[in-house]
């Protein structure tokens, strides 16, 4: 009886404690990340590529071997134990995982420094595009249009033959060329978000365009944003290999994971590792971007709300 | 009327849009697309003025020009004795403490990354700087129960409500800074037939308990009915008629708006089945090249040649109905 009562008397506290209590509202980035965590493949991908992160930027500390240094006793060497050499070494006995990881370091590097330029650049020009709208829209767009007609591989050549190979040449030169995708994105967000019933509404209040902007317009471009960020990544990154693998790219004996498959193809029948690892490693950052990248789209997508 | 203070006056206001067809040379002159054409009436303190019209007859633009969220091109706004028209961005700014607007779109018109906090409160933040949080979460708070939301939802986004809920959120978002005048812009026509009817009644409670004028548009009759007291019938962004409430249902003048009035059903099936439905002829003309004189000639079952000669104008029938048309 006294139990009955007692339960009686939590429930209605309980009863009391939900009606009183505001409720603390789900946000839609809160709504996102729930949904890209019970996405499998998305958060395998996440724990991989923050793995290959740790082990490029850590890596070569804890590895006795240097990327430059001979080790005379191992040339072109299978992999092995011996002196460690998990990943063989090349023809020149440079120990090869620390020389992938090193060659991690340059393409993430890179891959991070171009993305992070090239968004910007690209939310900048696509916003001030899709707000201002008419000729300067008009005019915004068609460079966007004509800079797509560039071959880039012949500028990316002139570059390096008059400038020399240098780390910040590669990132320009991928910046350069990857930031029209973001802004044409950006553009059609930005004129669908400016179009929405609700920013009419905040004018309709009387507040100024910069919150306008700011407060109405850019929380709303964000997911997108971010989606467009985690697909360009990759991009950028296969860029990078494809300018170092055509010889564009660092300098040896700084090398990157397209400089180090450039080496590997071509002794691949006589030492196939030294194209299978950097190979292998620069394949798995692929992947894991592109799955987050699509776990990033499944999350933020308006549509899927 | 004369009893009521006059708040708001528009004066034969027009939007223009200027056109451009797809396939024109960027020399052909652009063409000019009269979405309001000409439209006057004055709205009384705690009034209702009910605008009705098909879709694509200047509603909306009208009310927008009002706001200056679409400039009209010509005419005389005059709210309170001044012209809007004549004045600066700031006189707009005080102006529109007073005026406030709800959307047809319920979800549309909410912010979906704000919180209802942020998006009932953003009124209060641009217009009155001075009040503290607390201060603004306390307004917020009593306007959420006014309207007949429950406080605990507060921190909640958007999305997480119904568009009866929604529609509310945009209701206390307009009454917060109690205004004199509120747009509404087809407030229920997104919503369900039974949500529609709490909503109206919401907006009459409210109008009674705090003195609001009211521009309500629609196209549908049965719910301007309710809702107006004068109800001004547009087509073709000009006016057909502008008259008292019972005397446009019971007495209708204008041709036009006799053909919407027989489309209202009747809930009583044998009435119903008998009724006479006036069907009108034709579609819309386009309001680039309208037709001359009255623009309704093209699809009227009465017109005659007179009709094709001056554009009518609104002349006053009796003390309650004005109509534009020549025959009435």
């Amino acid at each position: 009886m006294l139990f009955r009562s007692k339960q009686k008397a939590m429930a209605e506290a309980m009863a009391a404690n939900l009606s009183m209590a505001a409720v603390e509202g789900r946000s839609p980035w809160a709504d996102a990340r729930e949904r890209f965590l019970r996405n499998k493949a998305a958060v395998v991908s996440l724990i991989l590529l923050v793995l290959v992160v740790l082990a490029c930027v850590f890596g070569p500390m804890l590895l006795p071997h240097s990327y430059e240094d001979t080790d005379w006793d191992a040339m072109a060497m299978a992999p092995t134990w011996h002196n460690l050499h998990l990943f063989g070494t090349d023809d020149l006995g440079r120990d090869l995982l620390v020389r992938t990881l090193i060659g991690g370091r340059i393409s993430l590097m890179v891959g991070l420094l171009a993305t992070i330029a090239s968004v910007t650049i690209g939310i900048v020009w696509g916003a001030t595009a899709g707000f201002l709208g008419g000729k300067v829209d008009t005019v915004m767009m068609r460079i966007v249009d004509m800079m797509y007609a560039v071959p880039y591989l012949l500028i990316a050549i002139l570059m390096v033959t008059l400038l020399g190979r240098e780390f910040y040449l590669v990132v320009l030169t991928i910046t350069v060329f990857s930031w029209m995708d973001m802004a044409r994105v950006v553009r059609g967000q930005t004129l669908s978000v400016k179009s929405k019933e609700f920013v009419e509404a905040a004018r309709a209040i009387g507040v100024s365009t910069g919150s306008i902007i700011f407060r109405h317009v850019v929380p709303n471009l964000l997911g997108i944003v971010v989606i467009y960020t985690t697909v360009t990544v990759p991009g950028v990154i296969l860029t990078e290999s494809v300018l170092s693998f055509l010889g564009l790219g660092v300098q040896e004996p700084m090398t990157s994971w397209g400089v180090l498959i450039e080496d590997g193809t071509g002794v691949m029948e006589t030492t196939p590792w030294m194209l299978l690892f950097p190979a292998a490693m620069l394949s798995l950052t692929l992947y894991c971007a592109n799955y987050i990248g699509d776990g990033m789209r499944d999350a933020l997508d308006p549509k899927d709300r | 009327m004369s009893d009521k203070k006059l708040i708001l006056s528009v004066r034969d206001v027009k939007v223009h849009f200027k056109v451009k067809g797809g396939n024109d040379w960027p020399w052909t002159p652009k063409k000019t697309l009269k979405a309001v054409d000409g439209v006057s009436f004055d709205l009384y303190e705690g009034e209702t003025l009910g605008v009705v019209g098909e879709s694509g007859c200047g509603k909306s633009t009208l009310a927008r020009s009002i706001l200056n969220l679409i400039p009209a091109t010509a005419g005389e706004i005059v709210w309170m004795g001044r012209d809007l028209r004549q004045g600066t961005e700031k006189d707009w700014l005080a102006v529109r403490r007073d005026i406030q607007m709800i959307f047809q779109d319920p979800l549309a018109s909410l912010n979906p990354r704000m919180t209802i906090a942020q998006i009932i409160g953003e009124p209060l933040r641009v217009h009155r700087p001075e009040l503290s949080s607390d201060e603004v979460m306390k307004r917020v708070r009593a306007m959420m129960v006014k309207v007949g939301l429950r406080e605990q939802m507060i921190n909640r986004y958007p999305h997480e409500f119904s568009g009866g809920q929604c529609q509310r959120i945009g209701i206390a978002r307009a009454l917060i800074l109690e205004p004199k005048l509120i747009i509404c812009d087809e407030p229920v026509s997104a919503l369900d037939v039974s949500i529609q009817a709490q909503i109206i009644n919401l907006l009459k409670e409210l109008q009674r308990e705090m003195g609001l004028a009211l521009i309500f548009i629609a196209h549908d009759l049965a719910v301007v009915k309710h809702i107006s007291d004068r109800i001004l019938v547009m087509y073709l962004g000009r006016e057909m008629e502008l008259a008292e409430k019972h005397a446009l249902y019971d007495l209708p003048s204008h041709p036009y708006t006799r053909a919407l009035l027989s489309a209202i059903p009747i809930p009583d099936p044998k009435l119903e089945r008998s009724k006479q439905i006036q069907i009108l002829q034709g579609d819309l003309p386009s309001p680039i090249n309208p037709p001359s004189g009255c623009v309704f000639r093209t699809r009227c079952p009465l017109a005659e040649a007179q009709c094709a000669g001056e554009r009518p104008a609104l002349r006053r029938l009796s003390a309650d109905t004005q109509s534009s048309c020549l025959l009435a």
